[in-house]
């Protein structure tokens, strides 16, 4: 990496803000602190990793909550001594943790090579159905969970103090988000977007298709363990009705209010929702036109739809269009953009592939199953 | 397939023999043949210590719950059919599906109680025919209506855009279930079969609710219907052009936004259909939206997106999984029921990608 690149205005703003977000716990309330910063870190973590699937994969994923959620109940299961529920097996919290993360991989693995050979929207009625028949199986699965759930769950030791787990989420959130822009830049990124781009050309360049979708899934089911583990010691509880379709579709909005394409947005879209859910009620006017705490779905759901409608970018996307106005390119683009060559179908994704390549991920005719890889008698 | 023999190539790192490839290919319909093999010994003499016992010793159970899984696959039927109907025609995934299901459920109820003068404690005897059917066409409209209406305001100018449809359509499930639950609270209301159908029969020894088979028969009534429509009325052949072609269809002149707003009518009528039934079968409460969204899902998935014969595949193996794998599993594994929902939606998809009678574009 050249010293031009790593003193890009982009990375300079990325250093500010997190050496602004590692002083915060000085200057803010605990509460804001506990409440509204280290849920936007774990919750941005999670809606990444829809992020790193929708931006290099094309594919919009419903399935990551789940893999959030088997990631707290392993690791429940695995570390408590004596509990209500669970398996208690009582293991020391380190090898909890790779328990958890082994087997959130594998599952991901598993759920990833049956999807595998689906894009677009097949992908996301397949997902949604994964994280619905996840929240029957803990819901239902007593020896695991049942309906009550894995109770008092305690972080390891070396994490116990609150601001701790904020710092981890910190420390985190900035490895993956850097680690995901660097993998948009290795072989196997670049695979990915390729694929995204036109899958039956890279099948025919030799490229494995299903196997680098599968991959990618994996991946995204590992980090958003990360953010389950997080979640659990954060909450100290799981249960299944934390990742039942309401809260799997949070997930995706957080993800598309700060819009699906750019990986700041995760985050971005993570504190707007924490900071409403916190803060929504304690202003002066809303409950006179009827909104009142109990509503909040109601005004999220809309809030959706008017991004939906109005910009599908999300926020970070109106962002960049603003600077757009004012005669900046803006630079919010991924370090590599993949080869231009993409076959263009039509007009609107011909002009996503300039500026927001995942644009693309919104037009009729991009990478929607178009994947005929084998197997069709 | 031509790109089928690239991949696996690009798989193995190295050209694979023709003949080692071939059976590469064969080799999850030859699990599949073998699952069902299994499985079917398994149900017939087997399943010793489960609920039901093996099917040749306890013929009452295993036909009792043939029923059950036919009954039910009829339900999801109607609802999965409207689903698929709107995404063949249109390429609009609709996630409020679900929700259309939930509200025409408890629009329904609320003018049954009204009918029948009567607001907790309806009893069959309470309700006649028409007690039943008036609610469920005010029901099935009402969902029909909102159904038009949000494809003319949210989902006519972006058509194609799938993606965004689906979002769309899931922001909006958001808030109709958050403000169901404002209006009709969190507790499950139930919906009462007319007198007429409450009743029991008796099956090789054991009860059966007649009310499940009238729902069958509402069901074969609607497939054939919309079978009809579809195959012998001008307006079915224009919707089964359009799924081919749709922009042929708009060359040829003919009104296809007017077919699209008929289609989402029909699509969201039988949702609605489907939800009062379901209010019937099992109550309208919050959360089934949710899962009867899931429910169509798994139908159409398995069935393959966009087509009613696979929608009728798809809700037969469907309903029959649910029936029987509660049923014919030791007693003290009961529970594990749901992944078999889950092995069938990865036996299909291993074999079919696209679902039984899906079509990759």
């Amino acid at each position: 990496m050249t010293t031009r690149r790593l003193a890009a205005p982009g990375n300079a703003v990325f250093v500010a803000l997190l050496g602004v977000l590692a002083v915060l716990p000085s200057f803010t309330s605990d509460y804001f602190i506990n409440f509204v910063m280290t849920r936007t870190l774990m919750l941005g973590l999670a809606a990444a990793t829809i992020v790193f699937l929708s931006t290099y994969g094309g594919m919009i994923s419903l399935a990551q909550l789940l893999l959030f959620g088997v990631a707290g109940f392993m690791f429940g299961n695995a570390a408590l001594e004596s509990g209500a529920r669970g398996l208690n097996l009582g293991w020391p919290a380190w090898v909890a943790i790779l328990f958890a993360l082994a087997v959130v991989t594998a599952v991901a693995l598993l759920l990833g090579a049956l999807a595998s050979r689906t894009t677009g929207i097949y992908f996301l009625m397949l997902t949604l159905v994964y994280g619905v028949i996840g929240f029957f199986f803990f819901a239902q699965v007593v020896p695991v969970s049942g309906p009550g759930g894995v109770t008092s769950i305690a972080p390891p030791a070396l994490l116990g103090a609150e601001v701790r787990l904020y710092y981890a989420g910190l420390v985190l959130s900035a490895l993956v988000y850097v680690g995901f822009r660097a993998v948009g830049t290795t072989p196997f990124g670049l695979a990915l977007q390729g694929i995204r781009d036109d899958p039956v050309r890279m099948a025919s360049l030799g490229f494995n298709v299903p196997l680098h979708r599968m991959l990618a899934f994996s991946l995204a089911g590992f980090v958003a363990g990360i953010a389950g583990l997080l979640n659990v010691w954060w909450n100290g509880q799981i249960d299944p009705a934390s990742i039942s379709i309401g809260p799997t579709l949070i997930l995706l909005i957080i993800a598309v209010i700060g819009g699906i394409s750019h990986f700041e947005g995760a985050w971005l879209g993570a504190f707007v929702y924490v900071a409403a859910n916190n803060y929504l009620r304690a202003l002066p006017f809303v409950d006179r036109i009827g909104i009142t705490e109990a509503r909040f779905n109601s005004v999220i759901g809309v809030l959706v739809l008017l991004i939906m409608v109005l910009s599908p970018e999300g926020l970070v996307g109106i962002v960049a269009r603003v600077r757009g106005w004012r005669g900046r390119r803006p630079t919010l683009e991924r370090p590599i953009e993949p080869a231009p060559s993409a076959p263009v179908r039509d007009a609107g994704v011909g002009a996503a592939d300039q500026d927001h390549a995942s644009t693309a991920t919104f037009g009729r005719s991009v990478a929607l199953d178009e994947t005929m890889e084998g197997t069709d008698p | 397939m031509k790109f089928g023999a690239v991949t696996e190539r690009g798989a193995g790192g190295d050209a694979v023999p023709a003949t080692q490839a071939g059976l590469l290919r064969r080799l999850p319909g030859l699990g599949v043949r073998l699952a069902l093999l299994l499985a079917l010994v398994w149900v017939l003499f087997l399943a010793r210590g489960t609920p039901a016992g093996p099917a040749v010793s306890d013929p009452g159970r295993f036909v009792v719950t043939l029923l059950d899984g036919l009954t039910f696959a009829g339900l999801l039927f109607v609802v999965a059919s409207g689903f698929t109907l709107i995404f063949g025609l249109m390429r609009t995934v609709n996630m409020a599906h679900g929700s259309l299901f939930l509200l025409s459920g408890f629009i329904a109820i609320r003018v049954q109680q009204a009918m029948v003068g009567k607001t907790r404690n309806i009893e069959a005897v309470d309700v006649g025919v028409l007690d039943w059917v008036v609610p469920l066409l005010v029901g099935a409209a009402a969902a029909a209506l909102l159904g038009v209406v949000l494809q003319q305001v949210f989902l006519r100018w972006n058509q194609g855009q799938e993606l965004r449809q689906a979002l769309i359509t899931l922001a909006i499930s958001v808030v109709l279930a958050d403000q169901m639950l404002r209006e009709f609270g969190g507790l499950a209301l139930r919906m009462v079969w007319p007198r007429e159908v409450t009743h029991f029969l008796t099956i090789l020894g054991q009860r059966y609710a007649t009310s499940r088979l009238f729902m069958l028969a509402v069901a074969i009534v609607v497939g054939v219907a919309l079978w009809l429509w579809l195959t012998r009325t001008r307006m079915g052949m224009v919707i089964r052009a359009g799924v081919d072609d749709e922009s042929m269809v708009r060359a040829l002149g003919i009104n296809i936004t007017l077919i699209f707003a008929v289609t989402f009518f029909v699509g969201a009528f039988l949702a609605g259909m489907g939800g009062v039934m379901g209010a019937s079968f099992a109550g309208a409460a919050t959360g089934s939206d949710g899962a009867w969204l899931l429910n169509s899902l798994v139908v159409v998935i398995i069935g393959g997106l966009g087509s009613i014969k696979g929608a009728v595949a798809g809700s037969l193996l469907y309903g029959l999984v649910i029936a029987f794998s509660p049923s014919y599993l030791p007693s003290q594994y009961t529970f594990y029921s749901i992944i078999f929902t889950f092995v069938l939606l990865a036996l299909v998809l291993a074999v079919r990608p696209y679902g039984l009678f899906g079509r990759a574009e």
